[in-house]
């Protein structure tokens, strides 16, 4: 038997090969094309109903800020970036289920994780099973990136540190201490997991840089609690020097709105970690001068001309100042991009290793760059800072900033103390 | 536990002037959301479990009101008769349509509308949460009263709700109304037949009830955020505090209240991880003693 081809098969062959190409040209190339142009979902699981709906809502802003900017710059060689947000209530399981959602029913390629720290555990085990690429923007609690066991290779956080919060608070607060003689302190926050371990991280730091404090008095009122008069009566009856807080939010304001009825910032310096936020500032009518607080987000700090940009443009188009959630998701934002940029891929591999140790130029950086440190996928070297209020804008007119060389330098000792290293 | 603590606050008078001022505050609010619940409960038979949210709508009407008018004597008075108004429509188009009903139902539409006016206060005034501030008028440096001390705010707030339990306390027992409210909680069947609109004293009752719960929250605005569901821990303080005093007795529910002020104010000196624990402690042994509460009525 001959294998050669009659002219009639030759001829087939022909036709079917054209044929073949015809098809490629009507169908495959315009699929190709299609592929290219194909949108690039990101999903946002987050809060946006209920008491902490503000960190839903400004999260999503800042979000959609940064994907305007990016997409009218042409996107990712062509392809635009179409953001999907779903809401949670604050439940960790809906957390989970909506993130699942989100990639396998919404077809996102890449989750921006706006929970709060309840609900960014629960992401960050979907995104273990999932494979994409995600950055946790809201959750402080330090384990989330630090403890080994809990780290995934494609999950990323782009958000302050509750260790890093608490060795600049302590250091700030030792310094001040020092100077003005204040030995006695107290805390008062609010009673659950975030309270506890902020304040006991908070308290054990303080000790470290100043050994001659002494905490006298502890008062616990719950998470939204409405009526604080017994635990300022309590304050008042202790008579601490200093007292420690890291009450949020309306609950923090109603403290201070009670507590200035009583005078009794006339007899305690009140060092309140969360102060200095717009949301929480603002809505204080009577705001007492002197109150000590971290730089949660002020348009004045980092001192840049371009932080005070970003947040006259956030307050032109929302008509809300920007809060400490909204520059996180911002500056999450920037690292993605970057990555994009560099990869001109959206594979959750690729990003991943582009992201491991990372720095960027960035308006929140404490000297004008952020990286995402590659050991925890965490970022280093964001702007924080503690200063004294004032009842007007700015607010927080001078800021002490924190000293990154000894925020690692504590941070490595609390990770061996941890077994996290 | 630090009894050391509480017996040092009991040898100063400072601490003790200050806690029991501090308890009374506390009291004095709980008893203005209470007492409409216990007067709502003993005449209509019905738990309002929706009374939370007219202490909400109340602070969300002051806060309004001090804004729209720069006077906090109007943000008062507008927020109660505006509570008791609304409160007064739900009674006579909702609540009065279950009077009889199994009581599921009757929780079913107080839920229903609590989280209806939880969204009703995001569309209006924003899931964000607001504060109003101190009026100028308070704006003074605390009293001192035997080393302790009592902000001049809460001496208003004290006082106006005394006079408050004594205008109900007379309304109920020495006035014909009160007469007819008391006929119409025993037997609304011979009162309606001795001519008496039941159906309006029902819905008077609702409207007063609204409008303590809706004063409540005026007068709690200026020194509490305000935010949508803040309704809810109030209520479930007040369900405590009627349990105490005993359902459907105004004078039960004051003297329920400030005992809940009192137990919290100097338990958070002497049990600081136990405060709330020891309210419930308390309601507890309130119960195991005397069921119908401190001054119900035995069944």
């Amino acid at each position: 038997m001959s294998n050669r081809s009659s002219p009639a098969s030759k001829r087939r062959g022909f036709i079917q090969g054209a044929g073949a190409l015809t098809a490629a040209a009507g169908l495959g190339f315009p699929f190709i094309s299609r592929a290219q142009n194909k949108p690039i979902r990101i999903g946002v699981p987050t809060i946006l109903s209920g008491r902490v709906a503000q960190l839903g809502i400004s999260s999503r802003n800042a979000i959609e800020m940064a994907v305007e900017k990016f997409n009218a710059a042409g996107g990712l060689g062509g392809r635009k970036i179409e953001i999907v947000t779903r809401d949670s209530k604050g439940k960790p399981d809906e957390a989970a289920n909506n993130t699942r959602h989100l990639v396998n029913s919404e077809g996102c390629e890449i989750i921006i994780d706006a929970e709060s720290s309840a609900g960014a555990f629960a992401v960050q085990e979907v995104i273990r099973e999932l494979k994409v690429l995600s950055i946790h923007t809201c959750s402080e609690t330090s384990s989330l990136s630090a403890d080994p066991k809990i780290r995934v290779p494609t999950a990323f956080r782009c958000v302050r540190q509750g260790i890093h919060d608490a060795i600049v608070s302590a250091a700030y607060a030792g310094n001040v201490a020092k100077a003005k003689g204040l030995k006695k302190w107290m805390t008062c926050s609010p009673d659950y997991a975030y309270g506890r371990d902020n304040t006991s991280l908070f308290v054990e730091y303080l000790k470290k840089f100043n050994p001659e404090v002494e905490i006298v008095g502890e008062a616990w009122p719950k998470l939204f609690q409405a009526d604080y008069t017994e635990n300022i009566t309590k304050i008042l009856q202790t008579k601490p020097q200093a007292l420690y807080s890291c009450l949020w939010a309306g609950d923090l304001v109603s403290f201070v709105d009670q507590s200035s009825i009583y005078g009794l910032f006339q007899q305690t310096n009140l060092f309140a970690i969360n102060m200095a936020d717009y949301t929480t500032l603002t809505a204080v009518k009577n705001l007492p001068a002197g109150i000590h607080s971290a730089t949660r987000y002020l348009k004045t700090y980092p001192t840049g001309a371009e932080n005070a940009a970003w947040a006259d443009a956030y307050k032109a188009k929302y008509k809300d100042y920007p809060t400490n959630w909204a520059w996180q998701n911002a500056l999450a934002m920037e690292f993605l991009f970057a990555a994009m940029k560099k990869t001109n891929s959206t594979s959750a591999t690729k990003l991943a290793e582009a992201l491991r140790g990372l720095t960027i130029k960035s308006p929140f950086g404490a000297d004008g760059t952020v990286t995402m440190r590659a050991e925890d996928q965490t970022v280093i070297g964001y702007a924080i800072g503690w200063g004294t209020t004032i009842p007007k804008e700015p607010y927080v007119p001078s800021v002490v900033p924190g000293d990154w060389k000894t925020i690692l330098e504590h941070e490595a000792q609390w990770k061996k103390k941890m077994g996290y290293a | 536990m630090d009894f050391d603590a509480l017996l040092s606050c009991f040898g100063s008078a400072s601490c003790v002037v200050t806690q029991a001022t501090g308890g009374l505050i506390s009291g004095m609010l709980l008893f203005l959301v209470a007492a409409g619940l216990s007067l709502i409960f003993g005449t209509l038979k019905v738990t309002n479990f929706m009374h939370g949210s007219l202490y909400m709508l109340g602070a969300y009407f002051a806060y309004t009101l001090y804004n729209l008018s720069g006077n906090y004597a109007i943000a008062v008075v507008g927020a109660a008769l505006g509570v008791g108004a609304f409160a007064l429509v739900f009674e006579r188009v909702f609540m009065s349509r279950v009077y009889g009903s199994d009581v599921l139902l009757q929780l079913l539409v107080c839920y229903g509308f609590i989280l209806i006016l939880d969204d009703v206060v995001k569309i209006v005034w924003g899931a964000e949460f607001l504060a109003m501030g101190m009026p100028e008028t308070f704006q003074h440096p605390p009293v001192m009263i035997a080393g302790g001390v009592l902000p001049v705010f809460y001496l208003f707030l004290i006082g106006i709700t005394l006079v408050v339990a004594a205008a109900l306390g007379f309304l109920i027992t020495k006035t014909r109304i009160g007469k007819i409210v008391r006929a119409a909680a025993v037997n609304p069947t011979m009162t309606s037949a001795l001519g008496i609109n039941t159906a309006l004293v029902f819905g008077g009752v609702f409207a007063l009830g609204g409008m303590l719960a809706g004063l409540a929250g005026a007068l709690a605005v200026p020194v509490r955020s305000l935010v949508s569901g803040m309704g809810f821990s109030i209520l479930i303080e007040s369900f405590i505090v009627t349990v105490i005093g005993g359902m459907g007795s105004v004078a039960g529910a004051l003297v329920g209240a400030l005992l809940i002020g009192l137990v919290r104010s100097f338990g958070t000196i002497g049990f600081p991880l136990f405060t709330d624990g020891l309210m419930f402690l308390f309601m507890t042994i309130v119960l195991i003693v005397r069921p119908s509460g401190l001054f119900g009525k035995d069944r």
